[in-house]
């Protein structure tokens, strides 16, 4: 995502073979740093689990096992993430902060993301 | 309600046998089919009704749930019906409720304004409730499939929520 500007910009003043490595070296610094991926179901109209801790870089990445379209949407979270049946989506949460998200479609869905520093 | 009455009545004739001289005692899988779609189509209509008279922002979007989700929902229960290969066939109990749910739009499409508003919602309540009552106690546990029987169990779910929805857009409207 933003970290691809910043690596095209290093490797034009190193040598090629150079380049190879670092670039590695820093594709497993990348996937360090964005952290973890916690899954959650959409499944039944409702969110399993439904509440998940997480760290400031990590990835919450919702399932829809319905049959029907769900979206995890969170005002106070900064995340509307819209999800079609059988497919995936995410969201990186970067804030710390206790967010409360509902599925915009079915508002008796309720779920909840903390996200520690 | 008096087409919630006649949904009522038609989904009891069936579980009693009265609309079916093949199966007495207990609706077929197919005729549970037809009743449930038949019953998502009505909402589907209801729904496209609210989108083309109401202004209310949380009417607009009730409805276009109700849409998008009854709609989701005959589309599985189509792939179902011919993956069964069961003929989709009209019978007295869906002409009968689409009877009823034409007379009731007429009286919606009467009213305007915050008095439609009012009147859909209260009727999408009236009308979760009795499908709901009539998904728990007649239709599921009569479905001998299982594939079947677990699109309407899946499908009660989802009404559920949709019951709760209405009613708290009713209080919210009141």
């Amino acid at each position: 995502m933003i970290l691809g500007r910043p690596w095209g910009a290093c490797m034009r003043h190193v040598p090629a073979a150079a380049a190879a490595g670092l670039a590695a070296a820093m594709l497993i610094q990348a996937a360090a740093a964005e952290g973890r991926v916690h899954h959650v179901e959409m499944k039944g109209v409702a969110f399993a689990p439904a509440q998940v801790t997480v760290r400031a870089g990590d990835t919450v990445e919702w399932a829809n096992g319905d049959i029907v379209a769900h979206t995890a949407t969170s005002k106070e979270g900064g995340f509307d993430v819209a999800v079609l049946p059988g497919r995936k989506g995410s969201a990186v949460m970067m804030r710390p902060g206790t967010f409360s998200y509902t599925c915009r479609y079915h508002p008796t869905m309720k779920g909840q993301v903390v996200v520690e520093p | 309600m008096p087409f919630i009455r006649s949904t009522l009545f038609a989904v009891a004739l069936l579980a009693s046998g009265a609309a079916s001289a093949q199966s007495p005692g207990k609706p077929t899988d197919p005729q549970i089919a037809h009743i449930a779609y038949t019953a998502d189509e009505i909402d589907i209509k209801a729904g496209q009704l609210a989108l083309s008279k109401s202004k209310n922002s949380q009417v607009i979007a009730f409805a276009q749930d109700m849409v998008r989700d009854h709609k989701a929902v005959n589309e599985q229960a189509l792939a179902l019906l011919a993956k069964l290969k069961v003929e989709h066939q009209d019978n007295e109990t869906s002409r009968m409720l689409a009877k009823q749910a034409e007379a009731e739009r007429q009286k919606l499409n009467a009213l305007n304004g915050a008095a439609f508003d009012k009147a859909y919602i209260q009727n999408e309540v009236a009308y979760h409730s009795q499908v709901n009552d009539a998904l728990r106690t007649t239709l599921i546990p009569s479905a001998s499939n299982a594939e079947l029987k677990a699109l309407l169990t899946t499908g009660l779910k989802l009404f559920e929520g949709h019951q709760q929805h209405a009613e708290q857009l009713a209080q919210a409207l009141k």
